[in-house]
């Protein structure tokens, strides 16, 4: 009962190219088809200091489905400015997305993926359960961690570094009763002596 | 055909209100409301569409004392659909207004619509007071919350000082770059509150910087690519009309010999009636422009994002082609299509750049021969037997031999959106006005009514569907009261036909919530609302009854009974390959 039949050679009768294409719409050799594997991209990102940015931003992210691993916003020296530090783990064209979307938000003033080796510091509190407040106190010195509070009970230690540096603080302190633990995300700057404003970082291209 | 039952002559003999003429030239600002309005007035703002409501009567009552014409509308998504078609027409930002709460969400469709679709837009939405935000207030939503994902950018104006501002830079940001819809929230304490800052002419933000001409390294190498080309084929979208590059794409198709091809946003960007067009790509594109997509070897794409009704499968989308891709928006570079030469800027001024860098035109006698043939052996037919149900593609062509060369097409969306861009021959920009990037039914009968007031001296015909005319119906009413000239072409096909080509394609004909026969008597609903109403039911009718309906000097519906059965081809399965569709369901089944 379905009309609509229209004439012309049918589709295996009809010129066909032989290349093709990847997911991400880059052509490829059909006999070594590239993929590309997720990698850690840090973001640093000068943004307005304005209401609902934040929302904008991690907004954008979660529905244009980049993995956050963390993101930290704060104040600059400029009043009107806050910067804001996204780590994202994407394919290769994922994070150039990321860093265009991100780019494209109005509020947004500049965005620089930062070398590896740049500054990477993040912050955790470890609430640990002390029957051997002294144990917990010299596993903390291996890790630069500093006891912040001390109750009958508990300890807790403040540890500052990379994240692998937290990551192997908080397995340390395994071996006593770890009750609670808190992580910000991570703060990351550039090393040298360029720093970023409008146009991004001096250096950068 | 018949016009039926209780029609009268509605005739209005009423001259139309013309906003009262006391005003003066530079008014000054007393109110927030006040320098929201100004604001618009210095952004040339003539026209506005909305619906009252408590948070936004104070800015509703500062446009008592406007020139800006407004026009109320029966649903807020009226208004929306209606400002956005305004702007498309126009070229200028359509403004929509609506109060808190349900108006805003009612906005909501419309705002999507013009973010998918990069209409220029601006809306302006009351808010509850700013002491009552967050407390669940009456007729409270997050509406800078809702729209934040769907707007180029939206603002939150509470400080009556500053509003102003807000308004003008709303507006600048709807118009510069890529368009789109903005948002200004505007709480109802700051409205009212007195202010005498004078807002100022709109300008986008600091951080705001599209590019305008593309790198000339590139520049270089993609002219060397496009020259050296055996089988050249342009895409021309959306933004060749948005960036209002026609011409220069006219000119350089021409000069250089180069097939194109359109997006359904691009219609009407290069004139179908041109030898080298080859007509519109995709899900329901021509066989010529789908197989040249496919086989080309430089593909220039300009002002287009790459949608997935556009390329299909991505991994057989243009396998073979060097991809230049002209945009102005860098994070469309790479989205969906990697482009070897991404050329960042202004269509028109990066067609100018390519032009001055090209020195010879591709050798390409032989591919144009090819894609020629392809015109000749994919042409969009269709039967029309005597003794059958009429047939929708007539009725679409009838429609645009009579029409004038540069009428405005409006559509709603589903198969008969599909005819409108099959069987129309598009030549001019700014005359397709459809729910591209969104598919929004109920987009047609209030998109008439912004295109016909944003192009007066035009002519606007709609071809909806009956289940889209359902949607947004109400807006008839509008059209009547404006005394627009407006013909409305219901493709009536008693179903929500779309769906129900999927069920039998790909459902086994299992034919869920996809019929209606339970649908009104359009010519008679017409008539009702005052509007002029016909029914079509034979061949042999379609050109009277298109004639009378024209001739009709105010809104006329069309109720055509068409074909239940009749389906669109070609068409590539969602995610197919382009040069692999089908011209009927058989072929369907072997995809
Ligand atoms: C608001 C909205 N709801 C649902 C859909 C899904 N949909 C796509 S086409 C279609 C059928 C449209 O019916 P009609 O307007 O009569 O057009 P036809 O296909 O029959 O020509 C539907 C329901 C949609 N596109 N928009
Ligand atoms: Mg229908």
């Amino acid at each position: 009962m379905s009309s609509g039949e229209l004439p012309g050679p049918a589709p295996e009768e009809r010129m066909r190219p032989e290349g093709r294409r990847n997911e991400q719409g880059i052509r490829i050799d059909p006999e070594a088809e590239a993929t590309h594997q997720p990698r850690y991209a840090v973001l640093s990102a000068l943004v307005k200091h304005e209401p609902g940015v934040l929302a904008e931003v991690s907004g954008l992210f979660s529905r244009r489905q980049f993995n956050i691993e963390s993101l930290t916003v704060g104040p600059t020296t400029d009043d009107g400015v806050a910067r804001m530090t996204i780590v994202i783990e994407e394919p290769e064209p994922g994070v150039e997305q990321a860093k265009k979307q991100l780019r494209k938000l109005i509020p947004t003033i500049a965005v620089e993926e930062l070398q590896p080796e740049a500054m990477r510091r993040e912050l955790a509190l470890v609430k640990v359960r002390a029957e051997k407040p002294d144990d917990v106190q010299s596993v903390a010195e291996m890790y630069n961690g500093q006891a912040v509070d001390a109750s009958p009970n508990a300890v807790t230690v403040e540890i500052t570094g990379s994240k692998q540096k937290i990551d192997a603080a908080i397995e340390a302190f395994e071996q006593f009763d770890v009750e609670e633990v808190v992580r910000t995300g991570a703060a990351a700057l550039e090393r040298g002596a360029e720093t970023m404003d409008a146009n991004g970082y001096a250096s950068g291209e | 055909m018949s016009e039926r039952a209780f029609h009268q002559d509605p005739e209005p003999d009423s001259p139309g209100d013309e906003a009262d003429d006391g005003s003066d030239d530079a008014r000054e600002v007393t109110t927030g409301a006040e320098a929201a309005i100004i604001a618009l007035e210095e952004a040339g703002v003539d026209m506005a569409f909305g619906v009252q409501g408590g948070a936004i009567m104070p800015v509703y009552d500062a446009l008592y004392d406007s020139d800006i014409e407004h026009i109320t509308m029966a649903h807020e998504q009226g208004a929306a659909h209606a400002a956005d078609a305004y702007g498309i027409v126009s070229g200028d930002p359509g403004v929509a207004m609506a109060t808190s709460g349900p108006g805003a969400t009612n906005l909501v469709t419309g705002i999507a619509d013009a973010s998918m679709d990069s209409d220029p837009m601006i809306a302006l939405t009351g808010q509850v007071a700013t002491d009552f935000v967050g407390n669940d207030a009456f007729q409270e939503v997050d509406t800078v919350g809702i729209t934040q994902p769907i707007t180029k950018q939206n603002y939150f104006a509470g400080d009556p000082d500053t509003l102003g501002e807000d308004v003008s830079e709303a507006f600048a940001l709807a118009d510069a770059g890529r368009q789109g819809p903005t948002l200004v929230d505007l709480p109802k304490d700051a409205s009212k509150a007195e202010t005498d800052v004078q807002p100022v002419s709109p300008e986008t933000p600091d951080t705001y910087h599209p590019p305008e001409t593309a790198d000339e390294a590139v520049i270089e190498a993609a002219a060397e690519a496009l020259e050296e080309a055996d089988r050249p084929a342009i895409l021309s979208g959306g933004g060749v009309i948005k960036g209002e590059a026609h011409d220069e794409l006219r000119a350089f198709a021409r000069e250089y010999e180069i097939p194109v091809i359109t997006t359904m946003p691009g219609l009407g960007g290069f004139p179908e009636t041109d030898d080298l067009s080859l007509g519109m790509a995709g899900m329901h594109g021509t066989g010529a422009a789908n197989l040249a997509i496919t086989n080309c070897d430089v593909l220039l794409g300009i002002g287009t994002r790459f949608d997935d009704r556009l390329t299909g499968g991505v991994d057989s989308f243009a396998p073979d082609a060097d991809v230049i891709h002209v945009e102005i928006d860098p994070a469309e570079i790479n989205k969906n299509i990697y482009a070897d030469y991404p050329l960042l800027g202004d269509a028109e001024r990066v067609l100018e750049q390519l032009d001055d860098e090209l020195t010879e035109a591709p050798d390409a006698d032989e591919w144009r021969a090819q894609c020629q043939t392809w015109t000749e052996e994919y042409p969009l037919d269709y039967e029309t037997p005597e003794d059958e149900p009429l047939k929708p593609q007539y009725v679409v062509e009838r429609f645009a031999e009579h029409a004038d060369d540069d009428a405005i097409v409006t559509t709603g969306v589903g198969q008969h959106q599909m005819w409108a861009c099959q069987f129309w021959t598009y030549t001019e920009p700014r005359t397709w006005v459809s729910s591209n990037g969104l598919g929004t039914m109920g987009y047609g009968v209030p998109s008439a009514i912004g295109a016909k007031l944003g192009a007066p001296d035009r002519e606007v015909v709609t071809f909806d569907g009956d289940g889209s005319f359902l949607m947004t119906m109400q807006e008839l009413s509008v059209a009547v009261r404006e005394d627009l000239d407006i013909t409305y072409v219901i493709l009536n096909n008693e179903a929500i036909g779309m769906v129900r080509q999927w069920q039998d394609g790909f459902y086994e004909g299992r034919r869920m919530a996809s019929e209606y026969p339970w649908i009104p008597e359009f010519d008679l609903l017409a008539e009702s609302f005052g509007a002029r109403g016909f029914r079509l039911e034979e061949h042999d009718e379609v050109d009277d009854v298109i004639k009378k309906a024209r001739e009709y000097d105010g809104p006329a519906v069309i109720d055509a009974i068409i074909d239940p059965g009749e389906n669109v081809y070609p068409m590539v399965p969602s995610g197919g390959d382009n040069g692999q569709f089908a011209l009927n369901e058989q072929q369907l089944d072997t995809l």
